[in-house]
């Protein structure tokens, strides 16, 4: 309110005169920042020549010289630490996406059974998010860790699911995949199912504009869908085998492993996600007034439809912005995966490579940048979202 | 002829299934076939679940005893938890002088009691006083010095510990958030990218890495020679950190009000301090509380991330109890009992905010 424009007196003292006082609070406010970044800057120089450091990324091109116990592309000791870098993204992104969508589907369920005409349901869901979110999320991921899976009997008790999935206290093994060689058909019938599932779901629009009759798209692309690739699988035999885990020795080889960590931190913060995004999608369909649902049935609009048509798309105009900063503190929390040691950004690189190189510099920079850049890019892109959605007001 | 009088007959009493507990059930339980199903699930689900925990925490459980040894039962080893309670609370204080954490637990609540009674008439007053001494004498209480026997903050842990970095913490936080707020509202060019800069980039970056910052980066920014504290650093990332996110949702506030109110206390000649002050702040304040103390039970829960640079929290010294040697395989019992103490503050928290925003709420609702 300092700028009072016209208003400023046209003399008196060089206090009294708002504009000027403006800019001198200005000057003086960037003379302190730079002051103290100047300040900061020269203790490092300092400190950094007293110890011998020397800064610059030239460490990222050094063999790295440690195991890590889960990495998603290829990894070997004397790969570089900038492999590591990309290894430790990529479980940093892994957790985040499990998290995400477990989080998404159990939050929306629960903010559902919130509004539940059930008594019972409705109070199991509201004792579940008053209970879980008032438990911090790091004795969560230990709660998983430490007292629900290092418990788990060893590799030859494993607990076993169909002789298929096994659970022990070195994780979830489970069959992976393999492409088999004949495959192609099966993904070329795939890809003419979803251009075609789009291509109907755009000419029902445009006959449903024109005409006014509807055209039961959902069940349509869903048949599509299913009945090309299947139509494959039958002519040229299943496109994947799998690999199975098979007990050898101390331990199963083969299949895909979940390792303990992993499976803790996406149980935990999952099930802690969700309690928030339950709250957040009751608050969005409450949002939506009781008038809205009775205009629609006046309008002879069935209960699903009003549902589809009026509700939901009115109340994910409220539920869209909380929810972004909930999937936001999810990828953020991702990072008490270092506690328990799953290697993921901060524990890879805050942790180990800064142990290893010395480089703090370095090292924090590129760690927190990787969550500024997750951070910024998930909020612009909601940001976008959001404006699309929006209620063109008059 | 006699004389006829209509006497009307009493009204019946309402169907019987649509009222009392059978019309509740019916209405709530059991109003459509997918209810009834629903219903039964859920009632299967409990009765699976909360049977086996209550036999597991208290039927079966074991509560006397000094040792592991005594732990004889299926259940809960409560044992461990009555054996290492005073740890769990004070850390490594030592145990002559823990009277000290109590005294100022005891003032806490004692200075702070009459500011919940509406009868009060000096509130304000005696809540500044109260602000400026207390600090004072929990750090003397506290550290020691002056005649008391001095307590390094390194033998400070367990909820001690825990519930000092989080009234730090919030006690800093606020008045810094308010500010970054006012400053991102300045219509001061300079000031508000400092402002905008500066609450983005806490927002955008997870507390571990500020933590880790705190551990690993601040010894080479500060002047040689000189060297912070491990827990100082720590409280005083956890405020910028936690008065970030209190300046967004006080800017959320400041956005609600409206221009009017701004246009008013400029007619009365107010400047910019006393419009902040006086007019826009205590309304602003007023709407967010929910989201502020929904900030501070985050602080709470967030004090425990500690842990990653070597404090001795509540759920460190948990942790570290559940691997000794002694008393191995008491991990279900310390988390179960960690999450109740954590569950218990924070709800308390949540139940004021609740309680504190019906009492303000004077009348807008429509």
């Amino acid at each position: 309110m300092q700028n009072t424009g016209n208003a400023s007196p046209a003399s008196g003292s060089f206090f009294t005169d708002p504009r000027k006082r403006a800019w001198l609070f200005q000057i003086v406010a960037v003379v302190i920042v730079v002051a103290i970044g100047w300040f900061l800057f020269n203790n490092t120089q300092t400190n950094l020549q007293h110890r011998g450091i020397t800064s610059g990324f030239g460490f990222l091109q050094n063999s790295a010289g440690f195991g890590i116990s889960q990495h998603l592309i290829d990894y070997t000791e004397s790969d570089t630490y900038s492999r590591v870098f990309l290894v430790g993204l990529l479980n940093t992104l892994l957790v985040s996406a499990l998290g995400i969508v477990l989080a998404t589907i159990i939050g929306f369920t629960l903010g559902v059974a919130r509004l539940s005409p059930n008594w019972l349901i409705r109070r199991l869901a509201g004792v579940y998010i008053e209970t879980i979110r008032n438990i911090p999320p790091l004795l969560q991921i230990f709660f998983w860790y430490f007292a629900v899976l290092s418990p788990l009997p060893g590799p030859r008790q494993s607990l076993e699911l169909g002789e298929v999935f096994f659970v022990n206290n070195r994780g979830l093994y489970m069959p992976a995949p393999v492409a088999a060689p004949g495959m192609w058909p099966f993904w070329i019938a795939l890809l003419v199912a979803v251009v075609g599932s789009v291509l109907l779901r755009r000419w029902a629009r445009a006959r449903q504009h024109l005409t006014g009759l509807p055209f039961p798209v959902l069940w349509c692309s869903l048949g599509l869908l299913i009945l090309l690739p299947g139509l494959t699988v039958v002519i040229s035999g299943v496109p994947f085998d799998w690999d199975m885990p098979v007990l050898q020795g101390f331990n199963f080889r083969g299949g895909w492993v979940v390792i303990p960590e992993l499976i803790s931190i996406v149980m935990a913060l999952s099930l802690y996600t969700a309690a928030f995004i339950g709250e957040t999608v009751r608050s969005g369909i409450q949002s939506v007034s009781h008038g809205q649902t009775e205009a629609a049935s006046s309008l002879g609009l069935r209960p699903g439809l009003t549902l589809r048509l009026v509700i939901i798309p009115q109340a994910l105009r409220v539920i869209i912005p909380p929810l972004t900063s909930q999937y936001l503190n999810l990828v953020k929390n991702s990072s008490l995966a270092a506690a328990i040691g799953y290697p993921e950004m901060v524990s890879l690189f805050a942790g180990t490579v800064l142990n290893q190189t010395g480089q703090a510099i370095e090292t924090m920079m590129i760690t927190m940048s990787v969550y500024l850049a997750i951070s910024i890019s998930i909020s612009v892109l909601m940001n976008v979202y959001n404006k699309r959605i929006a209620l063109i007001e008059r | 002829m006699s004389n006829t009088t209509h006497t009307f007959k009493p009204s019946l009493p309402p169907p019987t299934l649509n009222v009392g507990v059978i019309g509740w059930l019916r209405t709530n339980l059991f109003s459509s076939v997918g209810n009834t199903l629903l219903t039964l699930v859920a009632l299967y689900l409990i009765w699976l679940v909360v049977p086996p925990i209550f036999n597991w925490a208290f039927l079966q459980a074991d509560w006397a005893g000094a040792t592991r040894a005594d732990c004889t039962a299926e259940g809960a080893c409560w044992v461990f938890v009555k054996e290492r309670f005073g740890q769990f609370m004070y850390g490594f204080y030592p145990a002559e002088l823990r009277w000290r954490v109590d005294l100022t637990a005891v003032l806490a609540v004692v200075g702070a009691a009459p500011l919940f009674f509406d009868r009060f008439k000096h509130k304000a007053r005696y809540g500044i006083a109260l602000l400026v001494a207390y600090p004072v004498i929990a750090f003397w209480l506290l550290y020691g010095g002056f005649g008391l026997q001095v307590v390094p903050s390194s033998a400070w842990g367990g909820l001690m510990l825990t519930i000092v970095i989080a009234a730090v913490g919030i006690a800093g936080a606020l008045p810094l958030g308010i500010l970054l707020a006012l400053g991102r509202r300045s219509s001061l060019p300079a000031i508000k990218v400092i402002c905008v800069t500066t609450i983005e980039f806490w927002r955008g970056v997870p507390l571990i890495t500020v933590l880790f910052l705190s551990s690993v980066m601040l010894p080479l920014f500060l002047p040689e020679g000189l060297s912070l504290d491990k827990l100082l650093r720590a409280v005083v990332m956890v405020v910028i950190f936690e008065a970030a996110y209190i300046a967004e949702v006080v800017r959320g506030g400041m956005q609600a009000i409206p221009k009017g109110q701004y246009e008013a206390a400029a007619a009365m000649g107010l400047g910019y301090w006393r419009t902040m002050g006086l007019v826009i702040l205590p309304q602003a304040l007023k709407l967010v509380i929910p989201g502020i103390v929904n900030t501070f039970i985050a602080l709470f829960k967030d004090t425990s991330l500690v842990i990653i640079i070597g404090l001795f929290d509540f759920l460190n010294s948990i942790k570290r109890a559940t691997a000794d040697p002694a008393w191995l395989g008491m991990s279900t019992e310390g988390y179960v009992f960690a999450a109740l103490v954590y569950w218990v503050f924070c709800f308390a928290m949540s139940s004021y905010s609740a309680h504190l925003e019906r009492k303000l709420n004077t009348g807008h609702t429509r």
